[in-house]
C-alpha cells in the first residue's frame, strides 16, 4: 500500500510518514509539488496526502496535475487554514479533508475509508 | 400625546455629553432655540412693520380730518360774527346817509330810529350823537347820558380818525356787558358828528351758543388782549384772561395745537376778525379728537397681540417638530453606525483570529507529529524501552496539542462561514433535542427548565445543526451562571417582519454592564480560571449571523441574564454575510 505525503513542512511530513509506516503503510514523502510529480511515477501509489497550502504549487493545483499522471489516485487533504474556498474545493472532490493538527487515529481511519479497507 | 410631543419634545432631555467632542453639533436645545428665534423674527418683523405703518397712517388721517373739521367750524363762525357786526355797522351808516343829521337832535326822531333798529335787527340798547368835541348832543336809551363828555377816550379818537369803531365787550358805566359801534358822519366839508349805538351781547352770544359743537368743544371770542368776551364752557368766565397765549395774528382761519395744561393739549381753531378787536376761538381737547384714533389703535393692538400669540405657538410647534425629526434621524443614524462599527469589529477580530490560528496550526502540527512519533517509537520499536513515565509525558504533550488544536479549530470556525444547509425545521423540536442533552444535568442540579413556544409557530427554514449549537451554547452558558435550583426559561415567539424571536433567560448571577459590551468578543471570558476559552459566545454570535439573525443580551447583576436572537422565518429575509 504505497502512500505519498506532500507537505512543505519537512519536519511534519517526515514524522508523519514514519508514524504511518509504523502502522503498516508504505509512506514516502516529498516537500514540494515538483518533487511529487517526479516521485509519483516511481512507484504504484494508491493515495496522496496533500497539504492544501504550499509555496509555488498548491495542493489543489498539484492534484490536477497528478490526476493526469496517475488517474484513479485517491486524495486526502490536510489544511492548517480551513478557509471556505479550501473547504469547498477540497471537500467536493477529495476523499477527505482534515484540519491540522490531526490525530493519527483519525488519519488512519480516513486512509482506510478512502482505500475501501 | 401628539401635542405633548410638540411642546415637550423627546430631544429636550437628550444627553449631549454622549456626543463627545461634537456635542455642539448635537445640542438639540440650542438648535431648537436658534430655529425658534429665526422663525419668530422672520414672521414677527413684517407684522410689526405693518402694524407700525398702519398705526401712523391712521393717526395722521384722523388728525388731519380733525384739523380740517376744526378749521371749517372756526371759519363759519368767523363769517357769522363778522357778518353780524358788519350788518349793524352798515345799518347805522345807512341811517346817517339817508337822514339829515340835524334831525337826530330831536329826541323823538332818534327814538323812532332806535325802535326801528330794535325791531328790524334787534340787540340795540341805545343811540347817541356826539359832536367833534366829544360831547354827547343827543341820547335815547335807558340811561341818562346826555351831555356826557367822551373827548380823550380811545374809542372816540379811533372813530374820528378811521370813520368807524367797533368796541370789544365791556361793562362800562352800565355794569352789564355791552359793545359799541360808532360811525363818523361829515355834516359839511370840515365838520362831523359821531353816531354811536350800544348793543347788548345776548344776540352776539347767540351766534356762538347756536353752533353745533361736540361735547368737549368750546367756541368763544376773545379780544386782542386775550380777555374772554362771550361765555365759554370751560376756558374761563367772561372778562377773565385765557389760560394760554394768543396765537399769532391772522385774518385767515388757522388751526394750532396748544398745550393748555401739563397733561391737556388742545386743537385750537382761530381767526382774527377784521375791523374788530375780536378773535374767534374754537377749542377742542386733543384727547377727544383722537378718541377715534385711540379706538382704532386699541383694535390694532389686540389683533396684533393675538397674532403674535398664535405665531409664537405655531412657531414653537414647528421648531419642535423639525428639531425632533432631526433628532430622530440622528439617533437612527447613530444606532446604525454603532451596529456597523460592532459588525466591523467582530469581522476584523474574526480575521485576526483566523490568521493567528493558521500560523499556530503549523508548528502545532509539527509538535503533534513529533510527539506522536516519539510515542510510536516507544510503542512499536523494541530498540527503545517503553517507560511508563515517558509515555505519560508524551501523552501530556499530545493532550496539550489537542487542546490547542481545539482552540484553533474553533477560532477558524468563528471566522469561517460554512455552508448553511437550509431545511424546514420545527423550533419546538430543536429546543427539545437540545434540552435532551442537558436533561441529566438539569435533573441533577434541580434546575427548573420551562419551554414556551407560541402555538401558532410551525416551521422555519434554517440550518438545524447551527440552530442547535446556538441553543446548546446559550443554555449551557445559562446553566453555568445559575446556582442549583434555579429557573430557566426558553421561549420562542413570533417577532415582527416575518422573524422568529428566541430567548433564553436565566436567574443566575447576571453580567456587569462593563462586561456586557465585550461579551461577544472572542477570548473575552470571565471564567478563565474555570477553563473557559472566551470563544463560546462569539461563536454563537457568528452562528446567529450566519443564519441571517441578530443577537442581543440584557442582564442585571444578581437578577439574571436574557439572551435573545431573532431569525428569519424563511431564508429570503436573510442578509447575505
Amino acid at each position: 500500500m504505497n502512500i505519498l505525503l506532500v507537505d512543505d513542512e519537512l519536519e511534519l511530513v517526515s514524522a508523519l510518514a514514519e508514524r504511518l509506516s509504523f502502522r503498516g503503510f508504505e509512506a514516502d514523502w516529498v516537500t514540494s509539488g515538483a518533487e511529487a510529480m517526479d516521485k509519483i511515477l516511481e512507484k504504484d501509489y494508491v493515495l496522496a496526502i496533500l497539504d492544501v497550502k504550499m509555496p509555488r504549487m498548491s495542493g489543489l493545483e498539484l492534484r490536477k496535475r497528478l490526476e493526469h499522471l496517475r488517474p484513479g489516485l485517491k486524495y486526502i487533504f490536510l489544511s492548517g487554514h480551513g478557509s471556505e474556498d479550501d473547504y469547498k474545493v477540497g471537500a467536493a472532490k477529495a476523499d477527505s479533508y482534515l484540519v491540522k493538527p490531526v490525530k493519527i487515529e483519525d488519519l488512519v481511519e480516513r486512509i482506510n475509508l478512502a482505500l475501501g479497507n | 400625546m401628539l401635542l405633548k410631543g410638540l411642546f415637550k419634545p423627546e430631544f429636550w432631555n437628550a444627553d449631549k455629553k454622549s456626543a463627545g467632542p461634537y456635542k455642539s453639533l448635537f445640542d438639540y436645545q440650542r438648535i431648537w432655540r436658534l430655529c425658534f428665534v429665526i422663525l419668530v423674527v422672520v414672521s414677527l418683523v413684517p407684522l410689526f412693520i405693518l402694524a407700525f405703518i398702519d398705526f401712523n397712517v391712521t393717526r395722521v388721517a384722523i388728525k388731519s380730518e380733525n384739523m380740517l373739521r376744526g378749521a371749517r367750524t372756526t371759519s363759519n363762525t368767523r363769517r357769522a360774527v363778522a357778518y353780524f357786526l358788519e350788518e349793524r355797522k352798515s345799518a347805522l351808516q345807512l341811517i346817517v346817509e339817508l337822514d339829515d343829521f340835524r334831525s337826530f337832535q330831536r329826541k323823538e326822531r332818534l327814538g323812532e330810529m332806535l325802535s326801528a333798529l330794535k325791531n328790524s335787527f334787534g340787540g340795540f340798547i341805545d343811540l347817541g350823537i356826539i359832536d367833534e368835541n366829544g360831547k354827547q348832543l343827543a341820547y335815547v336809551g335807558p340811561h341818562n347820558l346826555e351831555g356826557k363828555e367822551y373827548k380823550g377816550q380811545a374809542w372816540f379818537k379811533q372813530a374820528a380818525d378811521q370813520g368807524t369803531y367797533i368796541s370789544d365787550v365791556f361793562l362800562g358805566y352800565r355794569d352789564s356787558p355791552h359793545l359799541v359801534i360808532a360811525v363818523k358822519h361829515f355834516t359839511d366839508k370840515d365838520h362831523y358828528k359821531i353816531f354811536r349805538a350800544t348793543l347788548d351781547t345776548t344776540k352776539f352770544n347767540g351766534i356762538l351758543s347756536s353752533l353745533d359743537l361736540s361735547e368737549g368743544a368750546d367756541a368763544f371770542l376773545v379780544n386782542t388782549a386775550g380777555i374772554i368776551q362771550t361765555p365759554s364752557k370751560w376756558n374761563g368766565d367772561v372778562f377773565s384772561k385765557i389760560s394760554f397765549g394768543l396765537p399769532e395774528k391772522s385774518f385767515r382761519t388757522k388751526v394750532k395745537k396748544i398745550q393748555l395744561k401739563k397733561d391737556l393739549s388742545a386743537i385750537v381753531g382761530y381767526a382774527y376778525i377784521e375791523g374788530t378787536p375780536f378773535i374767534i376761538m374754537v377749542v377742542k381737547p386733543e384727547a377727544e379728537l383722537m378718541g377715534a384714533w385711540q379706538r382704532s389703535r386699541d383694535t390694532l393692538t389686540w389683533i396684533s397681540s393675538i397674532s403674535v400669540a398664535v405665531i409664537l405657538l405655531v412657531m414653537w410647534a414647528v421648531a419642535s417638530y423639525m428639531v425632533d425629526r432631526i433628532y430622530i434621524a440622528d439617533m437612527t443614524r447613530s444606532k446604525l453606525l454603532q451596529q456597523m462599527e460592532h459588525h466591523n469589529r467582530m469581522a476584523s477580530i474574526g480575521r485576526l483570529a483566523a490568521g493567528v490560528a493558521h500560523e499556530i496550526n503549523n508548528p502545532l502540527a509539527i509538535i503533534n507529529e513529533k510527539a506522536g512519533l516519539l510515542k510510536d517509537l516507544f510503542t512499536f520499536s523494541e530498540a527503545y524501552n517503553a517507560d511508563e513515565r515517558i509515555f505519560g509525558l508524551v501523552d501530556s504533550v499530545i493532550g496539550s496539542v489537542e487542546r490547542c488544536g481545539r482552540i484553533t479549530k474553533r477560532l477558524l470556525g468563528f471566522s469561517r462561514q460554512d455552508d448553511v444547509e437550509l431545511r424546514p425545521v420545527l423550533p419546538k423540536m430543536v429546543v427539545d433535542t437540545v434540552l435532551s442533552f442537558l436533561n441529566k444535568e438539569a435533573e441533577y442540579r434541580s434546575i427548573d427548565v420551562s419551554v414556551d413556544v407560541q402555538p401558532c409557530i410551525f416551521e422555519i427554514v434554517t440550518d438545524r445543526g447551527k440552530l442547535e449549537q446556538v441553543l446548546l451554547n446559550l443554555i449551557s452558558n445559562a446553566f453555568q451562571a445559575m446556582k442549583d435550583g434555579g429557573a430557566l426559561q426558553v421561549a420562542v415567539a413570533k417577532g415582527d417582519k416575518g422573524r422568529l424571536d428566541f430567548s433564553v433567560k436565566d436567574d443566575g448571577c447576571g453580567i456587569p454592564a462593563t462586561d456586557l459590551k465585550k461579551i461577544f468578543e472572542p477570548f473575552y471570558s470571565t471564567k478563565k480560571q474555570a477553563g473557559g476559552t472566551g470563544l463560546g459566545l462569539s461563536i454563537t454570535y457568528g452562528l446567529v449571523q450566519d443564519l441571517g439573525g441578530s443577537m442581543t443580551v440584557e442582564s442585571e447583576v444578581g437578577e439574571g441574564t436574557k439572551f435573545s436572537f431573532s431569525l428569519p422565518v424563511s431564508p429570503k429575509n436573510k442578509g447575505e454575510g
